[in-house]
C-alpha cells in the first residue's frame, strides 16, 4: 500500500519536473530583439509602399553594408555587455586599426601581414582593457573611456594626422574585400554574418559563453562556482577590440582611405544597437540577433528619413527616442511578468 | 575517521578579526551544527574551509593531510562543496546550468566541445527527483520559489561525491514543508556517510539533525558539545554571551 502511493507520488514529481514551462513561440515573443525585429520589418514594408527606392538592389546594397560595419563592431559590445561591462574604446580601436593598416601597407606590406599587425594591435589594446579592469578592478567604463582617447590619439601620432588612401600593392585586394561583393552581396554584410554566427554560437554552446552570462548576472556567485572570472572578462575585452579591429580593416577597404577621424563616436550607435536588440547594459542579458537587428533598424532609420526627404539631422532624435521605447517596452512587459 | 581538522585557524579582515584561533574537528557521517550571533564568524570559517579564503593562521588537514586551497575549485577537487548563504545563483540562467555552473558537461561536436544541455537537464532532473523538488531543470533561476532555489544549491553539491558538504543557512528563508525537506536531505547525506557543517540561527533545525553543536561567539569557539549533552536554553546562553563557556 504504501509502495503504491510512493510511487504514484514519484509519478508525480517526475511529470512535475519534466514539465515544460515556456512554449517555443512564448520564448520567442518574449524577446524584446523579436519586437525589434518586427518594427523593421514594418518599416522595411512601408517604406517599400511609401518610396519606390527602398526596395532597389542598390539601397538595399548599400543599407546593409552601411550597417555591417556598425554590426560588426556590435558583436564584442554585445559580449561586454552580457558580462557586466562597456567597452566605450571600439571607435577609437577600430580607428587605430584602420591606421595600421593603412601606413603599412602604404609601406608596401602585403594585405595579410598588415592585416595580421592591425588585429595584433587591436586585440593588444582589448587585453590592456581587460586587464585593468579585470584584475586592478577599474570600472570598464573609465578605462575603455580613457582608451578611447589613447586609440585615437596613437593613431594620429603613427600617422602624423595625415589621411592614407595609397596602400601599395595589395591595395585592390583592399579595396576588393572592403568594398567587394560575393555573389552581388556587399563582403562586409558577409562578414557580419559569419561572425554573428560564430559569436551567436560561441555564446549559446561553449562553457565561455555560459561564464559571460554567469558573470554579467552574479559575477561573485561566478567566482565561487569557480569560474575564471578574471580570466573570462580579459577575454571579453579582447574579442571586443578583435570586432572593432576587423570592422576597422573592412571598412579601411570601404572607404578606399583611412583618416584619423575614423569611427569618431561609433560606440555610441554601437551601444544604441545592442541596446535596441536587447542587451541589458547591468550584464547578464544580450543576444547576436537582437544587436545585428538593433543595428540593422538604426540604418533603416536613417535611410529612411533620406529617401522620404525630411532630412539627416533627425536622425539623432529618432534613434534617441527608439532607444528608450525599446527599454521602455521592455520594462513595461517584465514588470507585467512580475506583477502576474 | 577524521575527515576534516582545523588547527589554531584565524582570519582578520584588517582590524576586524572574524575569527580567532579555531581548531575543530569533523568525522565522516557527522552532522555539525555551526551557531553564532550576526557577525559571529559562521560564514568565515565555512568559507576557509570552502577555500573561498586563506587563513591568516593556522593550518586546516584533509584527513589527516596538511592541505592549503588555492581557490573554491581546488577545495570542490578535494571533496568539499558549500551552499552559499545567497545561493550565489544565476538568475538569467536555467536551473540545469546554475547545478552545473563551473562544471558544465560538455560533449565533443566534430572538432570542438560544446555545452551539452540536453546531459545536464537529465541529470538536474535526477538530481531534483531525488530531492523530492518540484524544480524544473529548464526554468530560468530568475522564476523560482526560495524553495526551489534552494534545491538548485543543494543539487550541486550532489553532482561530485563530495565528503564534506557546507550549509550555510539553508533554512533561513523557506517555508516550513521546505524546511523539513533541507532536513531530510541533510540525514540522507549523512546515511551516504557524507560530513555536514550546518549553519543555522534556526534552534529547532540544528536540534533535530546536527550530531554536534559548536558555538563560535565573536569568532572564538565558546562550545562544542555532543547534541545530547547540551540544550537549546543553554545554546542560547552561549550564543548571547550570557553563558561564557561550556
Ligand atoms: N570579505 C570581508 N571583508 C571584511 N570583513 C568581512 C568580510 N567577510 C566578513 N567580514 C566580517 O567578519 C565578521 C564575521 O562575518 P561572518 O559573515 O563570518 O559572520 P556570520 O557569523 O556568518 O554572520 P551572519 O549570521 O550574519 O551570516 C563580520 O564582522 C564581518 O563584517
Ligand atoms: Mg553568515
Amino acid at each position: 500500500m504504501l509502495e503504491k502511493t510512493d510511487a504514484t507520488e514519484d509519478g508525480r514529481l517526475e511529470a512535475v519536473i519534466g514539465r515544460q514551462s515556456h512554449t517555443f513561440v512564448g520564448r520567442i515573443v518574449g524577446h524584446q530583439a523579436f519586437w525589434v525585429f518586427l518594427a523593421m520589418v514594418a518599416a522595411g514594408l512601408s517604406l517599400t509602399l511609401l518610396t519606390e527606392t527602398f526596395a532597389t538592389p542598390q539601397n538595399l546594397f548599400n543599407v546593409t553594408r552601411n550597417f555591417a560595419f556598425v554590426g560588426i563592431v556590435a558583436l564584442g559590445m554585445t559580449v561586454v555587455i552580457i558580462s557586466g561591462g562597456i567597452d566605450l574604446s571600439v571607435g577609437s580601436v577600430l580607428c587605430l586599426s584602420a591606421m595600421v593598416l593603412a601606413i603599412t601597407m602604404n609601406a608596401g606590406w602585403g594585405l595579410v601581414p598588415s592585416a595580421a599587425l592591425a588585429l595584433a594591435v587591436s586585440a593588444l589594446v582589448g587585453l590592456i582593457n581587460g586587464a585593468l579592469i579585470a584584475y586592478v578592478r577599474i570600472p570598464s567604463f573609465v578605462v575603455t573611456l580613457g582608451m578611447l582617447s589613447v586609440a585615437r590619439s596613437l593613431a594620429m601620432v603613427i600617422s602624423g594626422n595625415r589621411v592614407v588612401f595609397q596602400f601599395g600593392p595589395d591595395e585592390k585586394l583592399l579595396f576588393q574585400l572592403g568594398g567587394g561583393s560575393t555573389f552581388s552581396i556587399a563582403n562586409p554584410v558577409i562578414a557580419l554574418f559569419l561572425f554573428g554566427v560564430a559569436t551567436a554560437l560561441l555564446l549559446r554552446w561553449t562553457r565561455w559563453g555560459t561564464h559571460v552570462f554567469a558573470i554579467g548576472a552574479n559575477e561573485r556567485a561566478a567566482g565561487l562556482t569557480g569560474i575564471a572570472v578574471a580570466r573570462v572578462k580579459v577575454s571579453v575585452y579582447v574579442f571586443s577590440s578583435l570586432m572593432a579591429g576587423i570592422a576597422g580593416v573592412l571598412e579601411a577597404g570601404w572607404l578606399g582611405g583611412v583618416t584619423t577621424n575614423l569611427g569618431q563616436s561609433m560606440e555610441l550607435s554601437v551601444i544604441a544597437a545592442t541596446v535596441i536588440g536587447g542587451a541589458n547594459l547591468l550584464g547578464g542579458a544580450g543576444t547576436v540577433f537582437g544587436s545585428v537587428v538593433g543595428a540593422a533598424l538604426i540604418e533603416v532609420i536613417r535611410n529612411s528619413l533620406i529617401l522620404l526627404g525630411i532630412g539627416t539631422f533627425w536622425q539623432g532624435a529618432f534613434v534617441g527616442s527608439f532607444i528608450v521605447l525599446a527599454v521602455a517596452f521592455d520594462r513595461i512587459r517584465a514588470y507585467r511578468d512580475t506583477e502576474s | 575517521m577524521t575527515v576534516l581538522r582545523l588547527d589554531g585557524v584565524s582570519k582578520h579582515f584588517g582590524a576586524i578579526h572574524a575569527l580567532d584561533d579555531v581548531s575543530l574537528s569533523l568525522s565522516a557521517g557527522e552532522v555539525v551544527g555551526l551557531m553564532g550571533d550576526n557577525g559571529a564568524g559562521k560564514s568565515t570559517l565555512v568559507k576557509i574551509v570552502a577555500g573561498n579564503f586563506r587563513p591568516t593562521q593556522g593550518r586546516l588537514y584533509l584527513k589527516d593531510r596538511e592541505t592549503v586551497f588555492h581557490g573554491p575549485l581546488d577545495a570542490r577537487q578535494n571533496g568539499i562543496e558549500i551552499v552559499y548563504q545567497d545561493l550565489a545563483l544565476c538568475d538569467n540562467l536555467t536551473a540545469a546550468v546554475n547545478v552545473f555552473l563551473g562544471r558544465e558537461l560538455t560533449r565533443r561536436f566534430g572538432p570542438f566541445r560544446i555545452v551539452d544541455y540536453a546531459a545536464m537537464n537529465r541529470r538536474a532532473a535526477e538530481l531534483f527527483k531525488a530531492l523530492r523538488s518540484e524544480t524544473r531543470p529548464k526554468d530560468l533561476v530568475k522564476s523560482m520559489s526560495g524553495g526551489q532555489r534552494q534545491a538548485v544549491a543543494i543539487a550541486r553539491t550532489r553532482l561530485s561525491n563530495a565528503d564534506i558538504v557546507l550549509m550555510d543557512e539553508p533554512t533561513a528563508a523557506i517555508s516550513v514543508r521546505q524546511v523539513a525537506e533541507v532536513l531530510a536531505l541533510i540525514r540522507e547525506l549523512k546515511s551516504h556517510g557524507v560530513a555536514v557543517v550546518l549553519i543555522s540561527h534556526r534552534m529547532p533545525d540544528v536540534f533535530s539533525v546536527a550530531d554536534r553543536v559548536v558555538v563560535l561567539r565573536r569568532g572564538r569557539v565558546v562550545a562544542n558539545k555532543a547534541t545530547q549533552a547540551t540544550s537549546p536554553e543553554e545554546v542560547t546562553g552561549l550564543i548571547t554571551g550570557a553563558i561564557d563557556h561550556a
